[in-house]
């Protein structure tokens, strides 16, 4: 009997450990004072100092921020209509078809969707004489186009819930829908729309693939710029910026999730509450 | 039946709603007047719900129209009808408070910010819910929630106020109280009340006129009275209280009599006369329970049958008997315990032999 937990664990313990003890191993070296990457020369932090110092990196990490931010913002607004139209209007043409182009990119290879998404800028530059230069622009354009799917189905499972009564209440008092839209809709679905923005913006802050086939010069991002250098060798500024991300793309990560458990908590208490008045 | 008014407040004239091929609502007609309680009555799936959702806008009716005070509300969209609706679920906003959830009517009111406030703190007084205004819809109990609801569809002032089962979600205790409070608000504010309920005995208290539904059509309309007396099918005697039936056929009449002959009472029985009635006529007697007397020794008059009890349910104030008749059939009784006491105290116990009686005007008669 005792032969099986003892296995268990260590099976547990050693998916664990494959998952986590490079991370944790990067970290640790990242407060290394030795430059050689694998030999330990004593604790410091003159790594992130370098890095805070570093003009190139904080370029970098500034764009990356700044696309993330604008990305996850649009893909919200886009990917928060698409979530209301495919579960309020259950009947229009071309439904189904629209439902399988808003997920597609979820199950599209990211090489397929940077490959296409260069080639249409190619020929978009070369038809318009737009954009004549990819960075910025394109690459929030590519981001945009395949973070939206993770908001539009964290919306649309979250206005499934919904219950369809409280906007027509709304519109029973003299609400235009639209109004309804902005005065009971958003508001009651407002926790799955950041907690959408949230996922959107880790994702675009973390690509490399769909970010190297659609950016440009002076269009690199901190995981393009990472990219680049490890190609030169495993440096410790590396494993310093790579442990900051795990911090920033972790605690977004927590977030989200505390914020979506707390909302599901809520709907279930009050689910529970209505449920006992009913009886 | 009242005859309707020259002019009627709400005129619902042939009115049909068909989901793909269903038909959800047949051919339905009715009026209500200014101020009235109208209950639409029936099981679910009678198309009272659908009924309710064409009025408030929701639905548009395949065939048929609605006047509202003289003006057709055809295509007249929900947020512009002066019809507000008490929604089942109460359907309150989760994200408001108590005072914003019964002001959000009002902004579509040109009134002042002084005079808005003053309309919600009317409301709220009318409800006794002062004390809740800053609480958010889950901080207060189902009760309360329901009385949130009623303040939010009363605060526009609306010309008709629709509810759907109101006191559904209540509990019993809770749900008698409210029924008088809900009318006592209905007397005050003077608005005209349509009730869809599936509960006959909420349809009754509240209503001045009920319409019995089935399967999309309305089968009886009138006051509590006139559908629970006299009822006009076995479908609505059956639905509103119960009864025991018996097929019967009519033989001749006898003074202000119409003479039946039923089998499975054993013989003829006098009730009050249907003038429609020809002889010879197959017919169905329908008996109410309160309307058959027990006794243990044989009474005077027509309409005596002697049966032996079989059953006994003792409810506190009244026991309902099971007696069965020499035919085999069973017939329901109810007997007020006018008299304290124990077991002995009865009318009849088990095993009693007993006759039971009933006057020819409470004897329902049915011509199906």
């Amino acid at each position: 009997m005792k032969r099986r937990p003892v296995f268990l664990i260590s099976m547990l313990a050693f998916g664990f450990a494959f998952f986590y003890v490079p991370i944790l191993s990067m970290i640790v070296y990242s407060f290394n004072e030795s430059r050689l990457a694998t030999v330990w020369g004593g604790f410091s932090t003159r790594w992130y100092e370098s890095l805070f110092s570093n003009k190139q990196i904080m370029a970098a990490l500034l764009l990356s921020l700044k696309i993330a931010l604008v990305s996850a913002t649009i893909a919200t607004i886009l990917g928060t209509m698409a979530g209301i139209a495919l579960v309020r209007f259950t009947r229009f043409r071309g439904r189904i078809l629209f439902s399988g182009l808003v997920t597609a990119p979820l199950i599209m290879p990211e090489v397929i969707t940077g490959i296409s998404s260069l080639m249409f800028f190619i020929m978009l530059a070369e038809w318009v004489g737009w954009p004549g230069q990819r960075g910025f622009t394109t690459v929030t354009l590519a981001h945009i186009t395949f973070s939206m799917v993770f908001v539009t189905t964290v919306v649309q499972a979250r206005m499934l819930q919904a219950d369809r009564a409280i906007e027509e209440a709304a519109m029973d008092l003299g609400s235009r829908p639209w109004q309804v839209l902005f005065d009971v809709t958003l508001p009651v679905i407002f926790p799955a729309i950041l907690s959408g923005w949230l996922l959107a913006f880790t994702i675009s802050l973390d690509d490399v693939v769909i970010t190297s086939f659609t950016t440009g010069p002076g269009g690199t991002t901190l995981p393009l710029l990472i990219w680049s250098k490890v190609k030169l060798g495993v440096t410790p500024d590396v494993n310093a910026l790579a442990t900051l991300m795990v911090l920033v793309v972790g605690t977004g990560v927590l977030v989200a999730g505390i914020v979506l458990n707390r909302a599901e908590r809520r709907r279930v208490q009050d689910a529970r509450l209505a449920y006992r008045a009913n009886e | 039946m009242s005859e309707p008014a020259p002019d009627p407040f709400l005129r619902i004239e042939g009115v049909s709603k068909l989901f793909g091929s269903f038909q959800a609502v047949r051919d339905v007609s009715l009026t209500v007047s200014k101020g009235e309680v109208f209950a639409l009555l029936g099981g679910s799936g009678c198309g009272k719900t659908t009924l309710l959702r064409m009025l408030a806008g929701f639905e548009e009716p395949s065939a048929g129209r609605i006047f509202l005070d003289g003006r057709d509300m055809a295509g007249v969209p929900p947020w512009s009808r002066p019809v507000h609706m008490m929604f089942q679920s109460y359907a309150l906003f989760p994200h408001m408070t108590v005072a914003k959830n019964i002001a959000y009517g009002l902004k579509h009111e040109s009134i002042g910010k002084d005079e808005r406030a003053a309309r919600v703190r009317e409301m709220l007084d009318l409800v006794q819910l002062a004390p809740f205004a800053d609480r958010k819809p889950h901080q207060i109990s189902g009760g309360q929630r329901q009385r949130v609801a009623l303040a939010r569809a009363l605060a526009r002032q609306p010309k008709l106020l629709l509810l759907d089962e109101p006191l559904a979600a209540l509990d019993k205790k809770l749900r008698e109280h409210t029924q008088f409070e809900l009318m006592s608000i209905q007397a005050r504010t003077g608005v005209t009340f349509i009730v869809v309920t599936h509960d006959q005995e909420e349809a009754m208290t509240l209503a001045d006129r009920i319409a019995v539904m089935d399967k999309g059509q309305v089968r009886q309309i009138g006051s509590p009275t006139e559908i629970y007396e006299f009822p006009n099918s076995r479908f609505v005697a059956g639905f509103i209280g119960s009864i025991t039936a018996f097929e019967a056929r009519a033989t001749g009449r006898d003074g202000g009599n119409l003479l039946l002959d039923v089998p499975a009472l054993g013989g003829r029985v006098a009730a009050r006369d249907v003038p429609a009635v020809i002889e010879g006529q197959p017919l169905t007697l329908a008996l109410r329970p309160e309307k058959l007397r027990i006794s243990k020794d044989r009474p005077a008059g027509a309409n005596a049958f002697e049966g032996l009890v079989k059953d006994l349910a003792y409810f506190g104030k009244d026991s309902l008997y099971r007696i069965v008749l020499p035919s085999g059939v069973l017939v329901a009784a109810h007997a007020v315990n006018a008299r304290r006491g124990d077991e002995g105290a009865r009318v009849a116990d088990w095993d009693d032999r007993v006759w039971l009686s009933f006057d020819p005007a409470a004897a329902i008669v049915l011509a199906e």
